[in-house]
C-alpha cells in the first residue's frame, strides 16, 4: 500500500497552464535571443548570429514577432484569471494557500528558509506557491509590464511620440535593456537553479512539461499543500496517469534544449557585458 | 614656351656649327648591339628615337661634347637641366633629390625611361602617361624589399586597390587622381614641409582640385573653418578618406568605419551613440540606421547653434526625416546622444538608470546569497540522509 502510493502521481498544472509556460519560455528565448543580439552588437557572435538569420529585417521581424506572442500569452493569462475570479467567483485565488499573492506567511517563511539554510531551524513547509515560486511569477509580471510598454512605445514610436516627449524614447531603450539583461540573467541563474538545478530538483522538474508530480514531490516540495488537500479529501481528486515515457522524455529534451540555450546566453552576455 | 625657345635656339646653333648630324651618328649608333669599348651598349634604335621628342633636337642638342667623328672618349653624362632648367630646380628641392643624396636615389631617367626613346607625357607610351603613372613609381613605391631597406611608404598596392586606382586601372579615366596629382611631379615635398601639396593645410585645396564642390562645403563646415583658423587637429580629407586607400563612401565597409573615425576624437558622443538603436544597428554590422553624418552632414558640419545645421532645432524635423516616416516635433526631441551618467541634463535617464543598477544589485545580491545558502544546506542534508539525499520537511 505505501509502495503504491510512492508511485502516485498528481496533476499540478493544468495543459492550459502548461502552454503558457510553453509560450512564454520559447518567446522568451526567442526575445531574447534576437534581443541581446542588438544589445551586445559589438560583440563578434551577435554580428555572426545577426548575419547568419538573415540580417536586421530578421532579427527585428522575429523579436517582434516573439513580443506579440508573449503578450498574446499575457493577455490569455489575465483574461484567464478575470474569469476566474469575477466569473468563477474563485477569490481563493486573490488570497490564501493558493494564491499567488504575496501574504505575510510568506515573509516569515523566508525568514525561516534563511535559518534552515543556516541550520538554525526545520525547514518551513511550502504551500501550493513557495515564496521564491511567487517572486518567480510577480518578476515575469513586472519584467512584462516594463519590457513590454517600453518595446511597443519604441514600435510605434511615431504616434507614442505625439503623446510623450521624446525623452521617453531614451529611457525606454534603457529600461527595455537593462530589465530584459536582468530577466535573462535571473532566469538563466536564480530560476534554473531554484526549479531545476539544486540537488533537490537536479536535473529537472518535468512538473511544468508533464503537469503531473509524484505524491513524494508532493510531499517534499509543498508539504502544506500536502496536509491541506489530505485533511480536505481533495488529494484523490488530484490523481492522474503516471506520465507516459515519451512524454517525460518529450519534456526533458524542451527543457534541456531550453536550459542549454539559457546557459549559453548566459556565457555570452556575462563575457560581452561591459558597463 | 621656355622649352620651346631653347628647342629652336638649339636646332639652329646645330645647323650653324654645320659638325654632324643624326644620321651620321646614328650610322654606327644605329646598329643594334652597338657596345662601347668598356661593353655597355650605346646602341639608339633609330625608329624609336625617330618618334621622340628629342629626335628634332638632334644628338649635338646633348651630347655637345661630341663635334667631330670619331669622338673622343668618354663622352660627357648628358645633363637634362640643360634644357629642363624649371623641372631641375624644382627636382632639386624635391625629397628625390635631397633625402637620399647616394647615386642610386632617382633622378630624370628613373621616372622617364631612355631619354632616346622620350615621348609626350601624353603619349601612351610614356612611363608618365596618367594610367602608366602608378607602375613607374611603384617600381620602387610598391617594392617590399625597397620599402624595408630605405623606409620608403610602400603605398602602391593601397593605391591600386583604392577608388582613384579602380578609377585609373579598371575604367581607364585620365581624370583619375594618380600620384602626381596630389604630390606634383618634380617637387616632391616631405607631407611635414608646409609648402608640401600633401601638408596638412594643404590638403583639402590639392584635393578640391577635383573635388571643388567637396572642397567649398568643407570649409563651411566646422573642420574647415578650424583648418582656416590654424587649428592643426581638426580632421582634414584624409583623417576619414584616408590617403592612398580611399574607398568608394557608397560601400557598407566605409561607411562603418566612419563612427569609430569620428570617434576617435569625439569619444563622449561616439559613446552614447552606442547606447542608441542607431549605435546597436552599426555595432552589428547594418548600414540602415542613421551614422554620425547621415546627421551631422559628411563636410558640411556645424554645430546646433548655427541656423544653417542640419542638427539646428528648426532643419531637426527635415534631418529626421530623411530615414523616419511622420516626423513630429515631440518625435525630433529625442537625444541620439543621452547620457545615463550625466543627472544634470537627462535627470529622468539618469534615475532610471541608476534605479535599474540598485534593482540589478539587490535582485542579485539576495538571490545570489539565497542560492548559494541553499545548494550549501542541500549538500548538508545530503550527506545527513545518505543517498537518497532529499530535502524532507520537518514534520
Amino acid at each position: 500500500m505505501e509502495n503504491r502510493q510512492e508511485q502516485s502521481y498528481y496533476y499540478r498544472f493544468s495543459p492550459g497552464k502548461r502552454l503558457l509556460h510553453g509560450m512564454l519560455f520559447s518567446s522568451f528565448l526567442g526575445l531574447a535571443l534576437t534581443g541581446l543580439t542588438l544589445r551586445f552588437g559589438s560583440a563578434g557572435w551577435a554580428s555572426a548570429f545577426a548575419h547568419g538569420v538573415g540580417g536586421l529585417g530578421a532579427i527585428l521581424f522575429f523579436h517582434k514577432a516573439f513580443g506579440v506572442l508573449l503578450t498574446a500569452a499575457f493577455l490569455v493569462h489575465v483574461g484567464n484569471i478575470l474569469r476566474l475570479v469575477f466569473v468563477q467567483k474563485r477569490f481563493g485565488m486573490l488570497w490564501g494557500p493558493e494564491s499567488l499573492v504575496p501574504q505575510p506567511r510568506d515573509v516569515v517563511q523566508l525568514g525561516a528558509h534563511f535559518r534552515w539554510f543556516l541550520g538554525l531551524g526545520p525547514k518551513p513547509k511550502f504551500d501550493r506557491y513557495a515564496y521564491w515560486e511567487k517572486f518567480d511569477y510577480w518578476a515575469v509580471f513586472w519584467g512584462m509590464a516594463i519590457i513590454g510598454l517600453s518595446g511597443y512605445s519604441m514600435w510605434f514610436a511615431q504616434p507614442v511620440a505625439r503623446l510623450l516627449p521624446g525623452s521617453w524614447f531614451n529611457v525606454a531603450l534603457l529600461l527595455h535593456g537593462d530589465e530584459a539583461l536582468l530577466a535573462v540573467w535571473f532566469i538563466f541563474t536564480i530560476h534554473f537553479f531554484n526549479t531545476h538545478l539544486r540537488p533537490g530538483s537536479f536535473p529537472m522538474d518535468t512538473v511544468i512539461f508533464t503537469g503531473r508530480q509524484t505524491r513524494k514531490e508532493l510531499e517534499e516540495k509543498h508539504p502544506a499543500e500536502y496536509e491541506r488537500l489530505l485533511a480536505q479529501g481533495s488529494l484523490e481528486g488530484l490523481r492522474a496517469e503516471q506520465p507516459q515515457r515519451w512524454f517525460v522524455v518529450a519534456g526533458k529534451v524542451v527543457g534541456f534544449a531550453a536550459i542549454a540555450t539559457g546557459f549559453v546566453l548566459l556565457l555570452l552576455t556575462l563575457f560581452s557585458f561591459r558597463q | 614656351m621656355s622649352v620651346a625657345v631653347l628647342v629652336l635656339a638649339s636646332v639652329s646653333w646645330a645647323e650653324g656649327s654645320g659638325s654632324l648630324s643624326s644620321s651620321d651618328c646614328l650610322a654606327c649608333h644605329g646598329e643594334a648591339g652597338f657596345k662601347d669599348s668598356k661593353g655597355h651598349s650605346a646602341s639608339v634604335d633609330p625608329k624609336v628615337f625617330s618618334t621622340s621628342v628629342h629626335s628634332a633636337l638632334g644628338c649635338q642638342a646633348c651630347h655637345s661634347d661630341v663635334t667631330e667623328f670619331p669622338h673622343k672618349l668618354p663622352v660627357k653624362t648628358v645633363a637634362c637641366a640643360g634644357c629642363h632648367a624649371s623641372a631641375d630646380s624644382d627636382f632639386q628641392v624635391s625629397v628625390h633629390h635631397l633625402v637620399m643624396k647616394d647615386p642610386s636615389s632617382p633622378a630624370c631617367l628613373n621616372c622617364h625611361g631612355d631619354p632616346h626613346a622620350v615621348v609626350s607625357v601624353h603619349d601612351s607610351r610614356s612611363p608618365v602617361y596618367a594610367l602608366n603613372l602608378p607602375r613607374t613609381c611603384g617600381t620602387c613605391h610598391g617594392n617590399p624589399r625597397l620599402a624595408r631597406e630605405y623606409g620608403l611608404p610602400n603605398v602602391y598596392s593601397l593605391y591600386i586597390d583604392s577608388i582613384h586606382g579602380f578609377a585609373l586601372t579598371r575604367d581607364g579615366l585620365l581624370v583619375a587622381a594618380t600620384c602626381t596629382s596630389c604630390h606634383g611631379a618634380h617637387k616632391i615635398l616631405a607631407p611635414n614641409n608646409p609648402h608640401s601639396p600633401v601638408s596638412r593645410k594643404n590638403i583639402p585645396a590639392t584635393c578640391g582640385a577635383c573635388h571643388a564642390g567637396i572642397e567649398a562645403k568643407y570649409f563651411r563646415g566646422a573642420h574647415g573653418k578650424g583648418l582656416r583658423a590654424g587649428n592643426s587637429e581638426v580632421p582634414v580629407c584624409t583623417s576619414c578618406h584616408t590617403a592612398h586607400s580611399i574607398v568608394s563612401v557608397r560601400t557598407a565597409s566605409f561607411q562603418l568605419k566612419t563612427t569609430s573615425r569620428c570617434g576617435s576624437c569625439h569619444s563622449a558622443r561616439a559613446a552614447t551613440y552606442q547606447d542608441t538603436f542607431h549605435g546597436q544597428v552599426t555595432a552589428l554590422g547594418f548600414v540602415v540606421t542613421a551614422r554620425c553624418w547621415n546627421c551631422h552632414r559628411a563636410h558640411e558640419i556645424l554645430p546646433a547653434s548655427d541656423p544653417e545645421s542640419s542638427i539646428a532645432p528648426a532643419n531637426l524635423q527635415k534631418t529626421c526625416g530623411q530615414c523616419h516616416e511622420n516626423v513630429s516635433k515631440g518625435f525630433v526631441s529625442y537625444d541620439p546622444h543621452a547620457n545615463p551618467r550625466d543627472s544634470t541634463h537627462y535627470p529622468g535617464l539618469y534615475y532610471t538608470a541608476r534605479f535599474m543598477n540598485f534593482l540589478m544589485l539587490a535582485v542579485f545580491t539576495f538571490f545570489g546569497l539565497h542560492t548559494i545558502l541553499w545548494f550549501l544546506r542541500s549538500l548538508v542534508e545530503r550527506r545527513k540522509d545518505g543517498r537518497s539525499g532529499e530535502e524532507v520537511a520537518s514534520k
